[in-house]
C-alpha cells in the first residue's frame, strides 16, 4: 500500500494528528505530549513577551521550530485587523506563510465570526500566506473559503474547550465531499473516540488541544489520539460493512448438526 | 533620554538608543520575536538602523502555547 500522507499548502504530513500547545502545566508536559502524539505541525498562539522575567521559560527552549512545524494561530482576535496584525508579526518572526486564521465571534461561545474570517481570508491569500482557516460547519460558507484560495478547511466539531465532540456529522461530511483542499476538523473534539469518528467521516485531519492538555494524564491521552486518528483513517480507507436491520449469522449456517 | 512604551509598559533609556540595543537590554534573541513600532513591523535586518525617541511604542512578541 502506498504512504498515506495528508498533504496541506506543500507540506507533507506522516500525521493526521495536529495538536494544540496551550492549557498545559507546564512547557516540559507540552513537549512531551506533543512527542506522544506524534504530531508533525502544532499551533503556536501569538502574545507580548515578559520583559520582566529574562530567565521565564518560553515555548520554544522545549519545541523546535526546525523539527516540528509550527502553525502560528490568531486564537483571541475578534475581528479581522486584529487577525492581520497578529499573522504579519507571525510571518515576520520565523518567515512563516502557512498559518492558522481563527477569528472569533463571541466570548462564551468562541463561535467564529465568518463574516470577518472571510475577510481576512482573502486578504491573507493575497498577500501569499497559507491559510488554514476555523470555520463553521455550513458547507456553503466553507465553500466560498475554499473558492477565495484558502488552503485547508477546519470546521468546528463544537465549541472551543467544550469537549462535547463531533456534533453535525451530516455538515461535516458535506463538506468533506465538496472540498478539494484538505479538511481538518478543529476544535470541540472531547475524547479519542470522538477523533476516531470524525476520521472515518473521511476528514484529512483532526486538531486536538484541550482534550489532550485536559486529560488527567495529558501524555497517555496524546498517545490515544494518536491510535485513535490512525485507527478512523485505516476504517476510513477500508471502507465499513453495509447497515442491516436484520442479523446476519457469522458462522456458516451449512453442516450444522 | 527619551521615555518609551514598551508591550505597555513604561520605560525610559539613553539616547540614540537602537531596537537593537533594546533587546540586547532584556537579552532577547531577535530570532524568536516580532517587533512593532508604533503599529508598523519591523523587519529584523532594520533593528540597528531603527532608533527610539520620545514617546515610541514597542511591542515586542513572541510564540507562546495555543490551541
Amino acid at each position: 500500500m502506498k504512504k498515506d500522507i495528508l498533504k496541506v499548502a506543500g507540506k507533507s504530513l506522516k500525521s493526521r494528528l495536529i495538536v494544540g500547545t496551550g492549557k498545559y502545566k507546564d512547557f516540559i508536559e507540552t513537549a512531551k505530549a506533543v512527542k506522544a502524539s506524534d504530531a508533525d505541525m502544532v499551533t503556536v498562539a501569538i502574545r507580548r513577551i515578559n520583559i520582566l522575567d529574562k530567565n521565564k521559560p518560553i515555548l520554544t527552549d522545549y519545541l523546535n521550530p526546525k523539527k516540528i512545524i509550527f502553525l502560528p494561530n490568531t486564537a483571541g482576535c475578534f475581528n479581522s485587523i486584529e487577525a492581520l496584525r497578529t499573522l504579519r508579526l507571525a510571518r515576520e518572526m520565523g518567515g512563516w506563510k502557512l498559518i492558522k486564521l481563527e477569528v472569533l465571534g463571541d466570548k462564551k461561545t468562541l463561535y467564529p465570526n465568518m463574516m470577518e474570517t472571510i475577510k481576512a481570508n482573502k486578504i491573507l491569500v493575497k498577500e501569499g500566506f497559507k491559510v488554514m482557516v476555523y470555520c463553521t460547519d455550513d458547507p456553503i460558507l466553507a465553500k466560498k473559503l475554499e473558492d477565495d484560495g484558502a488552503s485547508a478547511i477546519m470546521p468546528l466539531a463544537s465549541p472551543i474547550g467544550s469537549g462535547l465532540g463531533l456534533q453535525n456529522k451530516i455538515n461535516i461530511s458535506l463538506i468533506i465531499k465538496q472540498s478539494k483542499v484538505p479538511v481538518i476538523v478543529d476544535a470541540g473534539i472531547g475524547t479519542a473516540s470522538d477523533a476516531t469518528i470524525a476520521m472515518e467521516l473521511g476528514c484529512d485531519g483532526v486538531l486536538i488541544n484541550s482534550a489532550i492538555a485536559n486529560a488527567k494524564n495529558p501524555i497517555l491521552m496524546a498517545k490515544a489520539f494518536k491510535d485513535a486518528v490512525i485507527s478512523g483513517r485505516n476504517s476510513y480507507l477500508a471502507g465499513r460493512m453495509n447497515k442491516n436491520y436484520f442479523a446476519s449469522p457469522s458462522s456458516p449456517t451449512k453442516g450444522l448438526i | 533620554m527619551a521615555k518609551i512604551q514598551i508591550n505597555g509598559k513604561k520605560i525610559t533609556i539613553k539616547s540614540n538608543y537602537s531596537i537593537l540595543d533594546l533587546l540586547k537590554k532584556y537579552k532577547l534573541s531577535n530570532k524568536k520575536v516580532a517587533i512593532e513600532l508604533n503599529g508598523i513591523i519591523i523587519p529584523k535586518i532594520k533593528y540597528n538602523k531603527n532608533f527610539l525617541k520620545d514617546n515610541d511604542k514597542v511591542e515586542i512578541v513572541h510564540f507562546i502555547g495555543g490551541g
